[in-house]
């Protein structure tokens, strides 16, 4: 609990004892606008914290009090100020700091809210800042120590509830900040525990079903039954107790997310058995495509495919669900922080060079007394993981080009967060293996008691009280220290300093040296391991998840070398055990046995689940489709939908640009503001070859058809590369499944259909499967209800251009050109826009026609390798008019189409007005193509045989009309286009 | 001026540093010979400035940004290399910080004079007007200035990628010391060269002032990154204007590379 919860004060007086520690307070000079105080004030009027007339923000800092007080004026005025903006006031240890007037005298309080991180999260400022006093002798010789924290001065009339509803629902979030609020007290304490009890055994030999139960759960392991009996078994025999080190080690292997038992185990599917759902579906589709191109694919950090003579590229794409729904912040840039580590890990490593991100979350005006309780609003989620996107990110210097955001009210209480990394390699850099006798060595960041039960808290649902108890389950992320991770390692890997790598991600240590030693043995004394404080047990140090870590295996010999490379950028290395041929995992503390595991048990001891699944009943309903009244508000309505409309404020506070290898932006045309299919990057400067990523999801389609729905996202991401260029005979696609509670019959049933789908659409379009990841444990408990996420299955693709000087973008290039629609229109609206906005249950969920679809995207990328498109946009959410409408605007040009002769599959003309369905029906494979006059009749017979009209032409005059013969559909100017789509949430 | 093969530039990077790929990629292609040395190797051995003539800070967010942008690595510059900073550009050294790098370059104090203490400093860069990180595509104008080796009155197009670019000064005197000294170098302007609103100067610097050099015209920094503007294909509208052969960009950094070799 935050310090001010059940006081009761006086609001201008100090509280609190103050810290015994330097204060120093840094504010804007009173004369200086401050954009991070109106941003407040912005935020705290729209949830509702009425009467503020402004805020300023200071930032704050402690120090040790043992410095002088000319060694702190020394540190104020070099470091800590800047002396044309900033004034700083500097309070003594142990007194309380002067207050500041309010502005206008006499007409309003002044209140002061600071929120400072709580004692062991993460305070990477504060690092730097004692790493700088140390390394520049400002401190005179002494340890100093830094806290930081953030100031906000608020003048207004407002209560003790508004201002501790400004803390909670907007300054602060009680998971990781301490709040004071007119308490100037603060903390100047540094995390410590007791003696370290070294080993502890756990009674499990002798435990009943209850009491294995309840070591579990109590323990927060996460251990089935099964799972305990199978533990318990093997200590029997071996005839003593498990330590508590091997306990954990044993629950974070095991885990749901290192071990995907579900996708892995045994599922009984009405009668059917399923063994394997992975193997027989996603895994069965790459090994019987066997393309040669795949390099390494489902066994190391990343999938890697062939890329240009000498270089390969992989791809990954990660889930960081359940943290980001407490801390949306730190959840999401740690999210951002592992994926790019998995890059990091593959092989030998590979440098990053592109990330990507999607969110699914609750809609964005979801009215606040809607809100469950113990849930944040989905728009501070909302921009909470894009700022934990975009610092983690753009501080890697990793530009972020492709990705996209989904609403639905099943997401309010279980968020999702997909982060995803492309990296590039030399091609022989590609395989690792450890030998007995290389020591093990841990880089980057030290070691702490956060994130401890990551990998089994994503294995738990959540609930109101998660925010509460999971919190050491959150982390904050030091991007720098993953720099420099990143810096030293690629420079290690180029003198090849060592035989194999991994990162730490959920299970920490042990996840890591246990893969790692799998095949081996491995020894580590866990005393020798950095830590950020003392008092850490054994078992805390090997199961931490703190991040920016990453585990080498070094040939003795380079041991010297490497560790010279990590001391000149500045990142800590140290060797904590080595490799060895035992076959066994053991750890030490000061000498001490901890922990002996068998490898083979560790790895392979696990009972495999059974669990039952029941194939979905799919809703037939089928309203047909009624003629849609106004064309045109519905085209409008549909560019505002929140699906569809501009997602730009959040593409532009990623730096897309870093690296300078773009081709193709996420936003394109003549104000920069049309939504690209895919992103292209060149990354290779002295070669012409590319490749395009791009991703696709439908959750309404997946709560209609998961079959359907696996189908057509997967169409949907190789529609987006092949759009842009990307030649779908080289394109390699990743599954990320977030699914609701599979131990429930009828959930697993949709993953089953869902991966059925993967396989046979992997199979027809000959797009292998390189990596996945899957989180199958998102609903969401309030009260007695329980709320589960649509089924989500985010598919990314990656794509090779043969020649990025060939790329297309997606917006109208000039007047006179014709306009092709490829492929067939169907009356395919369940889960459609169009459906959502007219209030229509029901309906067909569109499916590509899997024989024909990858014929269309062939004979298309033939065309745009030709140079034969001028411009090209596949039709997805909102249809035809929808991709017309973004065409249109984007590239500040009309166009006129008239759909007599669109190709049109059978329906009931009686039941669905084909009208509606020409324009919003969301049928997969389709494409709207500009086409210069000249190059007309090659377009044509490139696309011979397929279902393709040539519909329009693109015009000078600024409007969209679309008709069919004489009867006009749509009549809009492209200014009001443009507005509609820029007319959702912006943020 | 012919004379650019071979020009030794120096390309400093430290934690944090991440723009170094495309800047060596943009000396390289203006006809330089680039080295990438780590902040610390130069701390070892200050003497290596000897051995160049250019001098380039390039983007990123150097120590996370930690306090400020470019706050703790322009202090250490001054803590370790005031001294040798001085003496390269005294000695006819040309220095370019590009973006963190213009953030370190202002917060050294160098494009005020080669000796100001930091208490002396008039020139800031912080926080975007709007209080936000934006990356987008704007359009400079150079400037009559100081800095004759650009063309005065050209507008290119160019990427910026940043949180904290708003040039602000002490006092209006500050401002008017610059204008006079001809060290306003660049402009944020509208597409067609008009007056810029937002975000056509996306941070709300003053003026519209995106570039300053030193009163030489040697020393120079500038918020946006020409060196993310070389290939062809960079430019955002690349796919609907005619084909073209480079990017604006690298005719600055051929500017630049000639100047320092000249």
């Amino acid at each position: 609990m935050a310090p001010h919860a059940s006081t009761s004060v006086q609001p201008s007086r100090p509280v609190g004892a103050p810290p015994q520690a330097w204060r120093v307070e840094v504010f804007r000079r009173a004369q200086i606008d401050d954009p991070a105080g109106a941003s407040a004030v912005a935020a705290l009027r729209e949830v509702g914290v009425q009467g503020v007339r402004s805020i300023r923000r200071g930032h704050g800092y402690l120090l040790s009090p043992e410095l002088s007080p000319a060694a702190l004026q020394g540190i104020v005025q070099r470091l800590l100020v800047d002396p044309v903006l900033e004034e700083a006031r500097v309070t003594p240890p142990g007194d309380f700091p002067r207050r500041s007037e309010p502005s206008a005298k006499g007409a309003n309080k002044l209140h002061r809210i600071l929120v400072m991180r709580r004692r062991g999260v993460m305070d990477p400022t504060a690092v730097t800042i004692e790493r700088a006093i140390a390394r520049s002798g400002l401190g005179e010789e002494r340890e100093v120590r830094a806290l930081t924290f953030q100031a906000f001065e608020i003048e207004g009339e407002l209560d003790r509830a508004h201002l501790e509803r400004a803390a909670q629902d907007v300054l602060a979030n009680d998971v990781v900040d301490e709040v004071y609020i007119d308490d100037d007290a603060l903390h100047f304490e540094f995390p410590t525990a007791g003696a370290t009890r070294v080993i502890q055994h756990v009674p499990l030999r002798e435990a009943n079903d209850t009491e294995l139960e309840r070591i579990s759960r109590e323990g927060q392991l996460s251990l089935s039954l099964d799972e305990m009996h199978a533990i318990q078994a093997h200590y029997r025999a071996a005839g003593r107790e498990p330590t508590i080190a091997e306990i954990e080690t044993l629950a974070q292997t095991w885990s749901e997310h290192c071990k995907h038992k579900t996708f892995t185990g045994i599922i009984d599917y009405d009668g059917e058995r399923i063994d394997n759902l992975l193997k027989r579906t996603i895994k069965a589709a790459t090994v019987e495509l066997n393309k040669p191109w795949c390099v390494s694919v489902f066994h190391d950090n990343a999938g890697v495919i062939e890329f240009d003579a000498g270089w390969n590229v992989c791809f990954k794409v990660e889930t960081h669900n359940h943290p980001s729904a407490i801390d949306p912040y730190g959840g999401a840039g740690t999210g951002v922080g592992g994926v790019i580590r998995d890059i990091l890990g593959v092989g030998l490593g590979a440098k990053p060079i592109a990330n990507t991100d999607a969110f699914f979350v609750g809609p964005a005006d979801l009215p606040l007394e809607k809100l469950p309780k113990g849930c944040m609003h989905p728009r501070r989620i909302l921009r909470g993981v894009v700022a934990g996107v975009r610092d983690y990110g753009n501080r890697m210097g990793i530009p972020t080009v492709n990705g996209g955001v989904w609403f639905h009210p099943r997401y309010v209480g279980n968020p999702l967060v997909y982060a995803g990394c492309v990296g590039l390699m030399p091609a022989d850099c590609t395989d690792k293996h450890v030998a007995p006798g290389d020591a093990i060595v841990v880089v980057g960041g030290r070691t702490g008691r956060d994130g401890i039960h990551g990998a089994t808290f994503s294995s738990l649902e959540l609930h109101d009280e998660s925010q509460v108890v999971s919190s050491s389950a959150v982390q904050i992320g030091d991007p720098i220290t993953e720099k420099r991770v990143c810096d030293a390692l690629l420079r290690a890997r180029d003198a090849r300093l060592y035989r194999a790598v991994t990162d730490c991600g959920a299970g920490g240590l042990s996840s890591a040296v246990g893969e790692m030693g799998a095949d081996c043995g491995a020894e580590v004394d866990l005393e020798l391991v950095p830590l950020k404080y003392p008092g850490l047990s054994p078992a805390e140090i090997w199961i931490s998840e703190a991040q920016e870590r990453m585990v080498l295996a070094v040939p003795p010999e380079k041991l010297d070398a490497l560790l010279a490379v990590f001391r000149a950028e500045d990142c800590e290395a140290t060797a904590i055990g080595r490799f060895n041929a035992t076959g066994k995992l053991e750890l030490r503390y000061r000498g001490e046995r901890v922990g002996l595991l068998d490898m083979s048990f560790l790895h392979d001891g696990d009972p495999r689940p059974l669990r039952v699944a029941k194939r979905p009943a799919i809703d037939a309903t089928d309203p047909g489709c009624p003629p849609c009244a106004d064309a045109n508000a519905a085209t409008l309505a549909l560019l505002r939908a929140p699906n569809i409309a501009s997602k730009e404020w959040i593409v532009r506070q990623y730096d897309h640009e870093v690296q300078g290898m773009g081709v193709l932006k996420p936003l394109c045309g003549e104000r920069d503001d049309g939504p690209g299919d895919a992103a292209v990057l060149q990354p290779l400067a002295h070669s012409k070859r590319g490749i395009a990523i791009g991703c696709g999801a439908n959750p309404d389609y997946g709560l209609r058809d998961p079959y359907a729905m696996a189908t057509a996202v997967i169409d949907e991401a190789l529609r987006n590369v092949v759009a842009v260029g990307g030649d779908p005979a080289r394109t390699a696609i990743l599954d990320n499944f977030s699914w609701g509670n599979c131990k429930r019959p009828e959930q697993l049933g949709t993953l089953v259909e869902a991966a059925r789908g993967c396989y046979a659409a992997a199979i027809a379009y000959e797009t292998p499967f390189i990596s996945g990841k899957d989180s199958l444990n998102n609903e969401f408990r309030t009260g007695d209800e329980t709320i589960s996420i649509p089924p989500t299955l985010y598919v990314s693709a990656l794509a090779i251009v043969p020649d990025v000087s060939r790329s297309v973008s997606m917006e109208l290039k000039r007047a006179g050109n014709a306009l092709y629609l490829v492929g067939m229109t169907h009356a395919e609206f369940g889960g459609s826009q169009y459906f959502s906005l007219a209030g229509l249950e029901g309906g067909r969920a569109p499916r590509p026609d899997l024989a024909l679809a990858p014929r269309t995207l062939r004979a298309l990328h033939s065309a745009l390798k030709d140079g034969l498109a001028r411009a090209c946009h596949d039709l997805s959410e909102g249809g035809l008019a929808v991709a017309a409408a973004e065409m249109a605007f984007a590239g500040e040009l009309g166009a006129a189409l008239d759909l007599e002769n669109a190709p049109l599959g059978d329906f009931d003309a009686a039941r669905v007005d084909r009208d509606t369905a020409l324009l919003f029906s969301e049928s997969c494979t389709r494409f709207l193509v500009e086409v210069a006059p000249e190059h007309a009749a090659d377009f044509e017979r490139a696309l011979k045989g397929l279902d393709f009209a040539r519909i329009g032409v693109v015009r000078t005059e600024r409007r969209l009309s679309i008709a069919r013969g004489a009867k006009s559909l749509v009549s809009l100017d492209l200014d009001a286009l443009r507005a509609a789509h820029q007319g959702a949430f912006q943020g | 001026m012919s004379t650019t093969v071979n020009i030794r530039a120096l390309v400093v990077r430290a934690a944090g540093v991440n723009c170094e790929r495309e800047t060596l990629l943009a000396l390289e292609s203006a006809g330089a010979k680039p080295d990438l040395l780590h902040m610390q190797q130069l701390i070892d051995a200050p003497s290596r400035f000897d051995d160049y003539s250019l001098l380039v800070l390039p983007g990123g967010f150097s120590y996370g940004d930690d306090i400020a942008a470019g706050r703790v690595l322009g202090f250490e510059m001054r803590s370790f290399l005031g001294e040798a900073l001085s003496r390269f550009v005294a000695r006819g050294g040309y220095v370019l910080g590009v973006c963190n790098g213009f953030q370190v370059l202002v917060d050294t104090g160098l494009l005020e004079s080669v000796s100001a203490k930091p208490s002396e400093r008039t020139i800031a860069l912080t926080a975007n007007v709007s209080g936000h990180y934006e990356c987008r595509w704007i359009t400079l104008r150079n400037e009559p200035s100081a800095c004759k080796w650009l063309e005065a009155g050209a507008l290119w197009p160019t990427p910026v990628a940043h949180g904290e670019g708003r040039l602000m000064f002490k006092d209006p005197s500050a401002l008017a010391r610059l204008r006079e000294n001809g060290q306003i170098a660049l402009r944020y302007v509208a597409r067609d060269g008009g007056a810029p609103q937002y975000p056509d100067c996306p941070n709300g610097s003053t003026e519209a002032i995106a570039g300053l050099c030193d009163r030489t015209g040697r020393v120079f920094g500038l918020m946006p990154h020409p060196e993310r503007n070389v290939a062809p294909w960079h430019h955002p509208r690349w796919t609907r204007n005619a084909p073209r052969a480079e990017g604006e960009g690298l005719e600055f950094y051929r500017r630049l590379v000639a100047a320092a070799g000249a």
